[in-house]
């Protein structure tokens, strides 16, 4: 479980992320959403120990994020941050490979190719393992590196906006796969969302931020009401029941 | 291009090397060498091959670790100040010991091309427009502002014929007793290689780095240590010899990749067949008398730059 307490983070005199503690269940997938602005990114990379929180603790299965190894934690949680810009040419299987460094340390094992294997398979990129990834499209490339992020294999699976950029299709595809790598692997998934229709579809839970507070969190039934989406978003939204599916009309 | 091309290439320019200069030494005569034939390829030729394939290497491979660092495929030692700064520290060194012993130059001369260095990389992190081509001009502005300070503080002590020696690469002071010093670079390009996937990692980023584990810091401050003690050793040894480290690692990644540790062995091979090249055409274009390998090197390698330049606008 991950467990964040009375976490605040601030630049200059602004609190991006303020007073903030949730709890995130195992085997679930979670979403965050909110404005722009909200504190969704920051919160996300505080889990994840990519930045440092001023104030409150952040805790993994029981264990101090701030006192934990970063390679020790590089085994249970992976993060993926919206706009990956690689300047360098690699091809997808040295990409998805250095998802094994944690283990490795450059050193691949026999055990480690087959785990390389496993999520190139996983995310149906084979065909075009060799590939350099200059020469995907954008969904080809996000594909890539959640299959990196499946390679490292971690229980936690941390993902910043991983729709950006990408057609319904390829979208409904890559949340197709977060909803497997819990359902079917038990995987602890966590992502930073705008679209809450894939929110409300595909999540588990969801935690709604606003001013880098929290607005509200609970199931998606609890959350996707006409009510506290005007809270979080200051506008009015019908909730149309399709196919036992809450789909937010947000066009006025 | 395949490696065994490579291979094949260097060991045959690595012969001509041999036998190609003012004093004839043919193949031929190997096993009926004259006193004199034996102490100009004991002396020279096989000290002047030698250093030439050292430099080759080690360059290069300092170029793709920059590169890598620096997330910037135009960033070398000659376009980050790296050879201005330890041609600036020689002169210090010159200055405050006045006659200073190889290894004193070697120590004063790494510690300003390491300091050089991360100053350009602080800038870089400073600088807000990340435009590929951008940085590289801001490096070489920095160099040639160093390089400035540079000139200004030898012509005050009467050392510009002196420094000049170490402005252009010329393998043709190379002789035996003059060179070894370059020998310290070897064992850098087995750590290279040992750090080679920290070089990539951290080439992705510093929060890519994190999320692996990796200690991002430490592996960037290799990286310049290598960068930064392979080309003070060139620098003293041969002189400043511009654009290896920029053109090498740059065909090499159009073939091969950016992932350092299947490119390493390319780039070393290339490196050297590219330098052994220009210095075999510097000293046959003009015979008896010699190109230095500064100006070959500085002439063919800007024109691959500007090549390079072009490509990267038709596709980036």
């Amino acid at each position: 479980m991950v467990e964040v307490h009375s976490v605040s983070k601030s630049y200059g005199l602004k609190a991006v992320v303020d007073d903030v503690s949730v709890n995130i269940e195992k085997g679930k997938i979670t979403s965050f959403i909110g404005p722009n602005g909200a504190g969704k990114s920051t919160l996300l990379s505080i889990i994840s120990r990519l930045l440092s929180a001023d104030t409150g603790e952040v805790l993994i299965d029981g264990q101090k994020v701030n006192e934990t190894k970063s390679r020790d934690l590089a085994k249970k949680i992976a993060i993926l941050k919206q706009s990956n810009h690689l300047s360098l040419r690699l091809s997808v299987r040295d990409l998805v490979s250095f998802g094994r460094f944690p283990y490795s340390q450059g050193k691949l094992t026999k055990e480690d190719h087959a785990f390389i294997d496993k999520a190139i398979r996983y995310m149906e990129l084979e065909d075009m393992q060799d590939k350099y990834l200059d020469q995907l499209s954008g969904g080809q490339k996000q594909r890539a590196f959640i299959a990196m992020t499946i390679a490292q294999d971690t229980e936690y699976i941390l993902l910043d906006e991983p729709l950006n950029n990408l057609d319904m299709k390829h979208s409904v595809q890559i949340m197709k796969v977060l909803r497997r790598l819990a359902d079917d692997l038990g995987k602890t998934v966590l992502i930073v969302i705008h679209d809450i229709n894939f929110a409300s579809v595909y999540s588990d839970y969801i935690v709604a931020l606003k001013d880098g507070k929290i607005e509200a969190q609970g199931t998606v039934n609890e959350i996707i009401t006409s009510l506290t989406l005007k809270q979080v978003y200051g506008m009015d939204m019908s909730i149309q029941e399709i196919n036992n599916q809450k789909i937010c009309v947000y066009f006025s | 291009m395949k490696k065994r091309y490579l291979v094949v290439l260097l060991i045959l320019l690595s012969i001509t090397s041999l036998f190609v200069g003012v004093t004839s030494i043919s193949p031929l005569d190997l096993f009926r060498f004259s006193d004199q034939q034996t102490e100009i390829f004991w002396q020279s030729r096989v000290p002047r091959l030698i250093s030439i394939l050292i430099a080759g290497v080690t360059l290069s491979i300092s170029g793709f670790i920059m590169q890598q660092l620096s997330r910037n495929k135009f960033v070398s030692p000659t376009t980050a100040g790296t050879m201005d700064s330890a041609r600036f520290g020689i002169l210090i060194a010159l200055i405050v010991f006045t006659s200073a012993s190889p290894f004193e130059k070697m120590v004063v001369a790494f510690i300003f091309s390491l300091a050089g260095t991360f100053l350009f990389m602080k800038i870089l992190d400073k600088v807000k427009m990340k435009d590929p081509i951008f940085i590289p001009l801001v490096g070489l502005m920095f160099g040639n502002i160093i390089s400035s300070i540079t000139t200004f503080f030898a012509y005050k002590h009467d050392l510009i014929q002196n420094m000049s020696a170490w402005l252009q690469g010329d393998f043709s002071m190379i002789t035996a007793g003059r060179y070894e010093m370059l020998y310290i670079s070897i064992p850098l390009v087995f750590i290279a290689y040992i750090f080679a996937d920290r070089f990539t990692i951290a080439g992705m980023g510093e929060d890519f780095a994190r999320n692996l584990g990796l200690n991002y810091k430490q592996a960037v401050n290799v990286g310049l240590v290598i960068v930064a003690l392979s080309t003070t050793l060139v620098v003293l040894t041969v002189g400043l010899i511009p654009f290896l480290g920029l053109v090498v690692p740059n065909i090499v990644s159009i073939y091969k990749g950016d992932n350092l540790k299947n490119s390493l062995s390319d780039t070393a091979l290339l490196g050297a067949v590219f330098i052994l090249f220009c210095d075999i055409l510097g000293r046959v274009l003009i015979y008896p008398y010699e190109i230095p390998i500064g100006l070959t090197v500085g002439v063919i390698g800007s024109g691959i730059f500007i090549y390079l330049l072009m490509r990267r606008r038709d596709y980036a």
